[in-house]
């Protein structure tokens, strides 16, 4: 599916945060987005005029690449709104490439924003009805990701215990990044203890709710060797797709994550033992132990014992959600592109106390809706070509 | 245009308020379709029987959700016997006392105000 691009054809070039948390009163999500587009810029050295693709997902405005193109006073020929929930920003990197490689664009950004904390969740997403679902009044996205633990605690014998090893770990991580949210420790029986969402999770087992944005750089292999900073080379990616709504999903134990996977290993020829830094998408705490085995970490119904005793923790052996995830670091809603970030920065060796010791290959898998959407993307450094 | 096709979710629910769960058979696909559609999403054919379940099936999955307000409540996807799975939930019994492989029969949750009936199950044993 994905051998029309060439391994290590684009990198990634240039990476910001906007505002994160709780951001200043008043402020939208194009004016996140541009925060992350004007730092994301500076950090790589290109300009806006040098802009001839955009991409943006986000769930507060229906045309919002129109918008985010003309805040910025751009008029891009190559355009992109694939919206496919967190993991879009997965699947941009993988069209801008393709739109790169066909010479449609050259210089392509890929921004997003979200105020889903300073205006509510509800404001931040439209409801929508699905009758074969709505009736039972599932609190989503929770409790599809609960019925998806559910069944890997019946089949595999996972434990609550081992869901809290993860964000226990994602806790740790975030306490050495500044930016993260969370600032205070975290233990298992915090986590257990915490209030019930939909069992077996606890709020602590559920993703931040933030504010938040930012925005990447690509661009050709060619130009990004010219730029600033070292280059993060796209080697692999892969997307799957295995259903909308959690009562259509075929087997709730596997996720698409194994055959975008498969996809992205194939294409960048690495697999699962490459891979030095592990960016997932960890929206719920089953999630990580979900696309560690599916993404080759571990065997399919290891992953709760895989993550106890601290292995995906700082000073484990896998290092795993670094910046502290989307259980501590920050979650804005969709958090896609902040998993390409931290696989950026932990390339170029930017992150101070939990830098991965000479990281060569990073791998950044988004997941979008109820476990829908899954695409990986693995990146590496020059030497990596 | 004349209409020549009812909406698959009027179908579905005019069935309901006859009591009755109805999914749809592919004779192509050689196999069972829900949520009710106009394509069979196995094999692309528009040649979709209308069936009526038995109504026996097995928990595949559990949640008990945790309202801000109100009493816990079970939401869980139940696999039918005829080979397709829904949400659902399982009702005369505490909402985590429902487990899966758990058998449960259908019954119907019925229409109220403008809000659809809909199917909910209950243990086999209760039923």
């Amino acid at each position: 599916m994905m051998e029309g691009l060439k391994r290590g054809g684009a990198a990634i070039v240039g990476v910001a945060e906007s505002d994160l948390g709780q951001v200043a009163e008043g402020l939208s999500v194009f004016d996140l987005m541009a925060q992350g587009v004007g730092r994301a810029l500076d950090d790589c050295g290109l300009k806006l005029k040098d802009v001839d693709g955009l991409f943006s997902a986000t769930t507060q405005s229906r045309l919002s690449v129109l918008g985010l193109a003309e805040y910025l006073g751009i008029n891009p020929p190559f355009l992109g709104s694939t919206i496919v929930g967190g993991s879009s920003f997965e699947y941009h990197v993988a069209h801008a490439m393709g739109a790169i490689a066909l010479g449609l664009c050259n210089v392509a950004v890929i921004a997003y924003g979200s105020t889903q904390r300073s205006v509510g969740r509800k404001q931040a997403s439209a409801r929508e009805i699905n009758p074969h679902e709505t009736p039972f009044k599932p609190f989503l996205p929770s409790s599809a990701y609960a019925l998806a633990a559910s069944r890997h605690m019946h089949q595999f014998g996972t434990t609550r215990e081992q869901l809290a090893a993860v964000a226990v770990a994602a806790r740790e991580w975030a306490l050495l990044n500044p930016a993260a949210w969370e600032k205070k420790p975290l233990t298992i029986d915090a986590v257990l203890s915490s209030r019930m969402v939909s069992y077996p999770f606890t709020v602590r087992d559920c993703c931040l709710v933030t504010d938040g944005g930012g925005a990447i750089v690509v661009t050709s292999a060619e130009r990004a060797n010219a730029l600033k900073k070292p280059a993060a080379y796209v080697l692999g990616c892969g997307q799957s797709t295995t259903h909308a709504n959690i009562s259509s999903m075929p087997d709730l134990t596997v996720t698409g994550a194994l055959t975008s996977g498969q996809a992205a290993y194939q294409m960048a020829r690495l697999g699962p033992q490459d891979v030095e830094a592990v960016e997932l998408y960890d929206a719920f705490t089953i999630n990580t132990i979900l696309f560690l085995e599916d993404l080759g970490f571990c065997k399919k119904g290891e992953g709760g014992a895989f993550v106890s005793g601290g292995r995906i923790a700082p000073k484990g052996s896998l290092a795993v959600n670094t910046n502290g995830g989307g259980l501590s670091y920050c979650h804005p809603g969709m958090y896609g592109l902040f998993l390409l970030i931290e696989a950026v920065r932990q390339l170029r060796g930017e992150c101070g106390p939990r830098q991965v010791k000479d990281c060569e290959v990073a791998l950044a898998h988004g997941n979008g809706g109820v476990l829908s959407s899954q695409a990986t993307v693995i990146l590496g450094t020059q030497a990596t070509l | 245009m004349p209409i020549d096709q009812d909406a698959p979710l009027k179908t579905y629910q005019d069935h309901l308020a006859r009591d009755e769960l109805a999914y749809q058979f592919s004779h192509e696909a050689g196999r069972a379709v829900f949520y009710p559609r106009v394509l069979c999403p196995f094999t692309g054919s528009n040649q979709l029987e209308w069936r009526i379940s038995k109504g026996l099936g097995t928990v595949y999955a559990t949640t008990v959700v945790h309202p801000s307000e109100g009493k816990p409540f079970n939401v869980a996807l139940i696999d039918c016997d005829e080979g397709f799975r829904l949400m659902s939930r399982v009702e005369d019994i505490a909402p985590e006392q429902v487990h899966i492989g758990q058998r449960v029969r259908f019954r119907v949750h019925p229409a109220e105000g403008d809000e659809p009936p809909f199917p909910v199950f209950a243990p086999v044993e209760s039923a």
